[in-house]
């Protein structure tokens, strides 16, 4: 039986693809603008090569330190949440302890409390540490997720205990176990929370904005909300600087494709 | 051996979750409780507070600035919803076997979502800019007048509903298709058999298959819409700045709400009563279409 060649679908599936794409191919041409050809009526849609606006960026915010803000907190949260939710995760899998079903209920109760409920009191305490405008203040608090350790924990579940056993059987301890055997086994997931850690700490707004107020220690989505209600706003120069400030993720994305979506699936097709 | 017993497996068990359970217990169980402790407090210019009982939620209720808020929140996450439907369409069809160039097309659709939402919402609100803004240019070619989209209160919630769901539909997109990967081919096979074709396969296999994803979804969706603050931030600011904007009492919600009066206006007492009420909002929310759920969800 023959298909029909399905062009009705790719027609669909191409223009709803370039309304997906569009704006952005406009973000770059209007970064490559000056501000008055980009304010033109009627609207030329040749960019114009006008590279310094990305460098303008860099006078407009510190964003050098931003953007190093910004590289040191994602990794410190994603090394931090795949250590110790693995850790986590794992003893929740596959030891045995009085009070694990109580606790893992305790560590999901805070999945359904929305995050702005634990604000106040986290900018509290980061003032009584003397912390406000510091890279631990944007770090610390996301070292630890409930979500993660739900995320592995089902990865764990998942792998053979027969390995397990029979390193327990060569007198290996829980440790090794986790750390030699486990951890490279779970591999996927790691990769999967990671990559998604990675995205919601780039692009996390709330938290850096109420905690570092000083441009020096913001990160890049609070640097560049804060030049929000300015007027006379420079939109090629702030085009050039979203376009950068969004690129590593997207660049990360592109590379691990793969993972990221796996990473995305997993987190409806499990329960 | 002593050190192989059951309670070193449980000192390992709890000294595997220490770090994670302390840190939870720190930055986010006990946060709850305080917030839930604010909101029965006024707050001094120097930080200190005093117990007022229910005052701050009377206040609430009678404050008509929270009555909007809610407002705007409930026909954003309303409207919203309509991406679902969409993101299961575009999964569908790409689901379809042997079509060349899904990579392509999943990686358009997954642009938005992995793009900072702050530059997603800059990114529209220039493409929304009433003067110069290319949609408005768009418009202009067929003779339309467009309006000024973020700044005019007709439009302005719409504008940006029309934002969430283009930035929100590939993520749903991926679960949708992982979903339907997961559905036996036999079934397919069988109604092809039966003589089913692909537009009835469609709604008597896919849909109903499909049906606890598209649960899980709307539960994530409705709880995320209810939170909505990044792209109203950007598209508003906060303070004086944004209040100058004509359709600022059709774009705060909720949690810009909490913003303002949390680290705007020091007002902290009012600011965790207004996040209570949002968490019973979210409860509610949740409860009611956990219950509607027996209507339109099939488990195998």
């Amino acid at each position: 039986m023959s298909e029909r060649r399905p062009l009705g679908v790719h027609a669909v599936l191409i223009i709803s693809s370039l309304l997906m794409v569009a704006p952005f191919a406009w973000q770059i041409i209007t970064s490559l603008k000056t501000l008055s050809s980009a304010t033109a009526v009627p609207p030329t849609f040749l960019p114009e090569g006008r590279w310094d606006n990305y460098a303008k960026v860099f006078d407009l915010l510190p964003f050098g330190e931003q953007f190093l803000n910004t590289v040191l907190m994602a990794a410190g949260r994603v090394a931090g949440q795949v250590l110790f939710c693995s850790m986590a995760a794992y003893a929740f899998a596959r030891l045995r302890f009085p009070g694990r079903n109580l606790l893992f209920g305790l560590f999901l109760s805070v999945l359904m409390v929305p995050p702005q409920l634990f604000v106040i009191p986290q900018y509290q305490i980061m003032s009584a540490l003397g912390w406000l405008n510091s890279l631990q203040a944007i770090i610390v608090p996301g070292l630890f997720s409930a979500f993660g350790v739900f995320l592995l924990r089902q990865f764990f579940l998942g792998l053979p205990r027969e390995i397990e056993e029979a390193a327990r059987l060569d007198g290996a301890g829980p440790w090794r176990i986790y750390w030699s055997i486990m951890l490279p086994l779970a591999r996927p997931g790691l990769v999967a929370l990671a990559v998604l850690t990675l995205l919601w700490a780039w692009n996390d707004l709330f938290w850096p904005l109420v905690v570092n107020t000083d441009p020096e220690k913001m990160t890049l989505s609070a640097g560049l909300a804060s030049l929000q209600g300015q007027y006379q706003t420079d939109y090629p120069v702030l085009m050039a600087g979203s376009l950068i400030a969004s690129l590593p993720v997207i660049a990360v994305f592109v590379f691990l494709q793969r993972q990221f979506i796996q990473g995305i699936a997993h987190t409806g097709t499990k329960g | 051996m002593a050190s192989r017993g059951p309670r070193t497996e449980a000192l390992w068990g709890y000294a595997f979750i220490a770090p994670t359970g302390l840190g939870l217990a720190i930055f986010y169980l006990w946060p709850v409780l305080q917030t839930a402790y604010f909101s029965f407090t006024e707050w001094g210019a120097f930080g200190g507070h005093t117990w007022t009982g229910l005052e701050n939620y009377t206040r609430l209720i009678a404050d008509p600035e929270v009555g909007r808020a809610v407002l705007n929140t409930l026909t954003y996450t309303a409207l919203g919803l309509l991406g679902i439907p969409l993101a299961i369409v575009f999964a569908a069809l790409l689901n379809r076997p042997g079509l060349g160039g899904v990579t392509l097309y999943r990686t358009a659709f997954f642009l938005p979502v992995v793009t900072m939402p702050v530059a997603v919402a800059m990114l529209w609100r220039w493409l929304y800019n009433g003067d110069y803004g290319l949609i408005n240019q768009v418009l202009a070619l067929a003779g339309i007048d467009g309006p000024n989209w973020i700044a005019d209160p007709a439009t302005a919630l719409y504008a940006l509903i029309v934002v969430g769901v283009w930035s929100s539909v590939g993520y749903n997109l991926i679960i949708f298709l992982a979903g339907m990967q997961a559905i036996p081919k036999e079934l397919y096979e069988a109604a092809a058999m039966d003589g089913a074709g692909r537009v009835r396969q469609f709604f008597s296999i896919t849909l109903p298959m499909l049906s606890p994803t598209a649960f899980f979804i709307s539960i994530v969706s409705v709880i995320g819409s209810l939170q909505l603050f990044d792209l109203v931030f950007v598209m508003t600011g906060s303070g004086q700045a944004a209040r100058a904007n004509p359709a600022y009492s059709r774009l705060q919600t909720v949690v810009q709400l909490f913003y303002e009066r949390a680290f705007v206006t020091d007002d902290r007492g009012y600011a965790a009563a207004i996040v209570m009420a949002l968490l019973v909002l979210i409860a509610v929310l949740t409860v009611l279409q956990f219950r509607l759920q027996r209507r339109w969800v099939h488990y195998v």
